[in-house]
């Protein structure tokens, strides 16, 4: 399993993308597996990993983007947002 | 952070052989791919240490039971999922049509309401 808290160098690092996720969820895994296929950069978030303030920061972080907050959420560039493991959006929205 | 909590293989395969069984034994059907139905078990049974009780893997459990417990795997949101969609949330549990492969699954929306996760 992985940290909590990470970050994957890519290739495709021209935008922000921020990946949250739950580390027991397998989604999530494909999602993230995605990202690294696709080498794109991104920052990593296991939201169960996390507690107390720090959890309620990255809960209220994802609630600005998916009120569900459900898992996956992967944000970019701080202004678009796709939800779940859906390759194809989240193509389109990195430019891949 | 959180302590990292590893699962022996050989419990989970235990685990996932019983829930099989109890799963057919009461007219339901887990997810034919067996890797990814045994890392959602693997997940299961991370929770249940965390936490004391197997929430859902794909959801974010608060810690209270009595808070969590339409999350408590088979959760609430199971059967009206399977109808809709073919699976449950998370994809463990899936319907006739999806183990015949006449359907295939697909992520799934969030049916829990945001109230029930924040109260």
């Amino acid at each position: 399993m992985s940290e909590a808290k990470g970050h994957i160098e890519g290739s495709q690092g021209d935008r922000r993308t921020v990946f949250y996720g739950l580390s027991t969820c397998i989604w999530c895994k494909r999602t993230r597996q995605f990202l690294e296929d696709q080498q794109v950069e991104f920052d990593y978030i296991y939201v169960d990993k996390l507690k107390g303030e720090e959890r309620e920061e990255a809960v209220e972080e994802i609630k600005r983007w998916n009120k569900a907050v459900s898992f996956p959420t992967i944000v970019i560039d701080d202004k678009e947002c796709v939800i779940g493991y859906k390759p194809e959006e989240i193509k389109k929205a990195l430019g891949l | 952070m959180s302590e990292e909590i590893t699962i022996p293989p050989d419990r989970v395969d235990r685990v996932y052989e019983n829930l099989d069984k109890w799963a057919e034994s009461t007219g339901y059907h887990l997810n034919p791919d067996q890797e990814f139905t045994r890392q959602l078990v693997e997940g299961l049974l991370i929770n249940r240490q965390r936490y004391g009780y197997q929430s859902c893997p794909c959801r974010l459990a608060s810690g209270d039971k009595d808070r969590d417990k339409d999350i408590v795997c088979p959760c609430a949101y199971r059967d009206p999922d399977l109808e809709d969609w073919g699976a449950c949330y998370c994809a463990l549990y899936v319907s006739d049509e999806v183990l015949q492969g006449e359907r295939t699954v697909q992520p799934i929306p969030e049916r829990r309401p945001v109230e029930k996760q924040f109260p």
